[in-house]
């Protein structure tokens, strides 16, 4: 089994996870780099370096889009030189201001680099979301990896 | 993060997290296979790792399916360990390895 789901609780709205994952300007401030589509079922979307170049690391076409509830998308090498993987990102709203956010990557067994890949990069991704959500500010982000 | 330093800090709950690390998403059965320890302990084990967020869990069909989830340990790590010191752990870690292994 080459999947992966990662869960992690953070204490904001499910809009606000929504838009963190769907607005450039505020990926761009945890994740580094920003995701850009229309986000409407069927519509391309691109996960674009965080340097302003527009430079595409990762594309494909959104499968799901329930906001702020479950975005699904296909994940493919912008050369497309391998099958698409499938990422979904499901919200959930527990009560008492707590956010349940698990992203699931799936779909990654003709791609064994990429899973090696980014099974460094959800979990990180994910703690600087939280952080930046609860706190207003991230402590790391790629800086000292200085790739990526 | 209490729970996270304690679910941690039983050896039989780390060999649970390495076997999922080796092998994401397994059943119960499968996290049983080949170990000493009787299933009854094992759900325990991971009750407390799923309590503490290390373990996620996902169904599919009747299946009970265990992810590893490092999530709350990047935030351990956020909490001491500064944006300038990461680079410096990281090569002195590398160091490290590579010295056992010549050492093997």
């Amino acid at each position: 089994m080459s999947d992966f789901v990662y869960v992690t609780y953070i204490y904001t709205t499910p809009q606000k996870v929504w838009d963190a994952i769907t607005r450039p300007e505020f990926a761009h401030r945890y994740w580094m780099h920003t995701n850009v589509s229309d986000w409407k079922k069927g519509s391309r979307w691109e996960h674009q370096h965080g340097d302003g170049s527009g430079r595409v690391l990762i594309d494909g076409t959104v499968l799901e889009s329930d906001p702020p509830r479950r975005l699904a998308m296909t994940w493919s090498r912008p050369d497309h030189s391998k099958e698409p993987s499938r990422v979904s990102f499901d919200i959930a709203e527990l009560g008492d201001g707590l956010v349940c956010l698990t992203v699931t990557h799936d779909r990654l067994e003709q791609d064994p680099a990429m899973a090696a890949s980014i099974s460094g990069g959800w979990p990180k991704v994910l703690s600087n979301l939280k952080s930046l959500l609860e706190t207003g500010k991230v402590e790391n982000l790629w800086l000292a990896k200085g790739k990526e | 993060m209490d729970a996270v330093f304690r679910a941690l800090a039983d050896p039989s709950r780390r060999e649970l997290l390495d076997r999922l690390f080796a092998r994401n998403g397994q059943t119960l059965n499968d996290l049983c296979d080949g170990l000493e320890m009787s299933r009854q302990a094992v759900t325990k084990h991971l009750g407390i790792l799923e309590e503490a967020n290390l373990v996620a869990v996902q169904w599919r069909g009747r299946e009970k399916l265990h992810y590893l989830n490092p999530v709350p340990i990047f935030d351990i790590a956020d909490r001491w360990i500064g944006k300038f010191e990461r680079g410096r752990l990281r090569a002195l870690n590398d160091l490290k390895k590579n010295l056992e292994r010549e050492e093997k």
